[in-house]
């Protein structure tokens, strides 16, 4: 691997090529039309080609121009951030809003180093009242504050 | 005397007591935001856009536009007292700022901060209600062939003001014109990269966009690198500038403001270049130049006068073309379709009272930031002491909710999150988001545009460089790209983005 010079050039141009071959493979079903009649696959087609064209140039100038490192990810913080926020999806009809605000907090909370229990508890709970108030009693958003698992 | 009428206009819908209430809530939500460190106006904004949804139109952009401008406003508080920036606009006013702070001239600081932003927003709500009449006309000239090129030109400037690498902010920009590319397309009512799901039909909203890639992604980005923030705030004392600092800020406010005014304009740029632009030419032209970087009032001055100056200005093509020149206006674009209004140059012959209602709260809404925040100083400093832990949680819980709202399901929530995956790797990588919020926005009507454009040239795509004003601004195109790749304007472009570093 130490032939890639800068490995920041070299995914992003991986990501560029497989999005624009992807999506002109995709393309093919889209009649491109004519110049006159522009078919619904013409312009994208057009843009998947020239994204498969930038990634191809960075992945060329990865191995020419050195760049720095990427650096470490974030995987833990990624996945309980990301995760949290899917879990408020999967909850949010079953088990209502409070509940699903409560778990939102609680899970994307412990992403953070400095977690300490009681404060994020507080938090949590803190937020979900807010949140009702605000969002359902004050504005009016039509979500049930116990979902259908509670018979909400 | 026309613009005395307009003003009047203006002036009569801002000042009913509902959107003068909207504005101060915008300005006071805007400068919490740029107070709070983490949170840039584009989530911020996103987030609230759902509430916004049941407002009547102008009450909401009133709204939108004040957590806009509040935003660049509150992030020079937090650059000056504890060195930092709620906001990117303000990480230059951290450089003298924060210097002139620890040698006990915070107040004075933070005043040439407040005077600087209440000029420039004087100036510039001027500005907009002069240029912004003969602009909307010359635009109503325009045909499919013009808006498409302006487009064009839109992209390759954005490209040009942006910073970082140009490779990159060209394919972000072409993978946003690329997801805009999905849902249904209007002509030929063909399903296009909805991979047979019924709640990709209409494509993506850009709320969810927005609030994934600036949102999401950003939070991760700040856990990377989360520290024990001190909560060493100095003390603010000795509010009034003397009357030999008024003679050393004025020129660098009225520069500040004239750059600021300008760059606005231009795609791309906005607050956060004017900003560094009008910092690097104080520096090199100021008598007092040595003192820059060890608390030269000059250097809060100029850039502060910028940012706000260009946060104006950069209404002036989303308000006139219905183009936007950043992802904040992109997202104001957004607001006005949802709110059923076509942005474009009939806005302000069909919408008068909007646009003038609009125009006019800018200038209450100034006026508003003096007064909330220069008495209020205390109240906002004992804000920067929140600690991160405790405040990304709440920005997760108003992304879930805003973006649940929208449509009722949780598909939006998902793809949300998948977004923010994106917008983290792509940050990882130095791939902007920005760019690729324009080009979401920008894609569907290029391609709207080009479709109408060649069904009118019988299939010419020559029709593109014939007429006047299209081939003139794919010229200045070419030109700007030109540009871009001599050495010469390279190194121009990253010394003035190297403050930043």
């Amino acid at each position: 691997m130490s032939a890639i010079r800068n490995p920041k050039d070299f995914w992003a141009g991986l990501i560029y090529l497989g999005i624009g071959l992807a999506a002109f493979q995709l393309a093919q079903d889209y009649e491109m039309g004519s110049a006159v009649r522009m078919g619904p696959g013409y312009f994208p087609k057009v843009l998947a080609g020239l994204l498969g064209l930038i990634g191809l140039l960075a992945l060329v100038r990865s191995f020419l121009r050195p760049g720095e490192a990427i650096g470490r990810l974030a995987w833990r913080a990624a996945l309980l951030v990301l995760g949290a926020t899917a879990l408020f999806g999967l909850l949010v009809r079953g088990a209502g809003l409070a509940l699903s605000l409560f778990v939102l907090v609680l899970v994307s909370a412990y992403a953070s180093r400095q977690f300490r229990w009681r404060p994020t508890l507080l938090l949590a709970l803190g937020l979900t009242v807010f949140s009702i108030l605000v969002f359902s009693k004050g504005l009016g958003i039509p979500l049930p504050l116990w979902g259908s698992w509670f018979g909400g | 005397m026309e613009l005395l009428a307009n003003l009047a206009l203006g002036f009569d819908t801002a000042f009913t007591l509902t959107n003068l209430l909207y504005c101060l809530a915008g300005v006071a939500l805007g400068t919490l935001i740029g107070v709070l460190p983490g949170l840039g106006p584009v989530a911020t904004i996103a987030m609230l856009l759902p509430v916004t949804f049941g407002l009547p139109p102008v009450s909401a952009l009133i709204m939108l536009a004040g957590i806009y401008y509040g935003a660049q406003y509150g992030g020079s508080t937090t650059a000056i007292l504890v060195n930092l920036p709620g906001e990117t606009s303000s990480v230059v006013t951290a450089l003298d700022g924060y210097q002139m702070a620890r040698q006990g001239h915070a107040g004075k600081a933070l005043a040439t901060a407040a005077i600087g932003s209440f000029f420039a927003g004087t100036v510039a709500t001027f500005l907009l209600a002069v240029f912004a009449p003969p602009l909307a006309e010359f635009a109503l000239k325009f045909g499919p062939a013009e808006y498409f090129s302006l487009m064009v030109l839109g992209l390759v400037a954005s490209v040009v003001l942006a910073h970082g690498s140009l490779l990159h902010a060209i394919g972000m920009i072409v993978l946003g014109l690329l997801l805009g590319m999905m849902g249904t397309d209007i002509n030929s009512g063909l399903p296009r990269y909805t991979f047979d799901l019924p709640e990709l039909a209409d494509g993506i909203s850009f709320v969810v966009l927005a609030m994934g890639m600036f949102g999401l992604g950003e939070i991760i980005r700040n856990l990377e690198h989360e520290e024990v923030r001190s909560a060493m705030v100095t003390k603010v004392a000795g509010l009034m500038p003397s009357k030999a600092d008024f003679r050393r800020i004025a020129a660098p406010i009225l520069r500040g403001t004239g750059l600021g005014a300008l760059l606005g304009i231009l795609p791309g740029g906005g607050a956060i270049l004017a900003a560094f632009a009008a910092y690097s030419v104080e520096k090199k032209i100021s008598p007092n130049a040595a003192q820059f970087g060890k608390g030269a009032i000059e250097g809060v001055a100029a850039p502060e006068s910028a940012n706000n100056a260009g946060a104006q200005t950069s209404f002036i093509p989303m308000l006139t073309l219905g183009i936007p020149s950043n992802p904040v206006m992109a997202l104001m674009i957004g607001a006005l379709i949802i709110q059923g209004i076509q942005p474009g140059p009939m806005v302000m012959t069909e919408q008068p009272a909007l646009f003038w209602g609009v125009i006019a709260s800018m200038w209450i809404g100034n006026l508003f930031l003096v007064i909330l925040n220069l008495p209020l100083i205390g109240l906002w400093v004992r804000l920067i002491t929140v600690p991160y832990r405790l405040l990304y949680p709440a920005i997760l819980v108003f992304c879930a909710i805003g973006v649940f709202s929208i449509n009722n399901r949780e598909f939006d929530i998902y793809l949300m999150a998948l977004f923010g995956l994106l917008g983290y790797v792509f940050a990882k990588l130095d791939c902007e988001p920005a760019p690729m919020l324009l080009g979401f926005i920008l894609g569907p009507m290029m391609e709207e545009y080009l479709r109408r454009a060649l069904l009118i040239s019988r299939g010419d795509p020559m029709v593109l460089v014939t007429r006047p004003i299209s081939a003139t601004m794919l010229a200045l195109a070419v030109v700007a790209l030109f540009l871009v790749l001599s050495p010469a304007f390279r190194k121009t472009r990253e010394e003035a983005f190297q403050e930043e570093e």
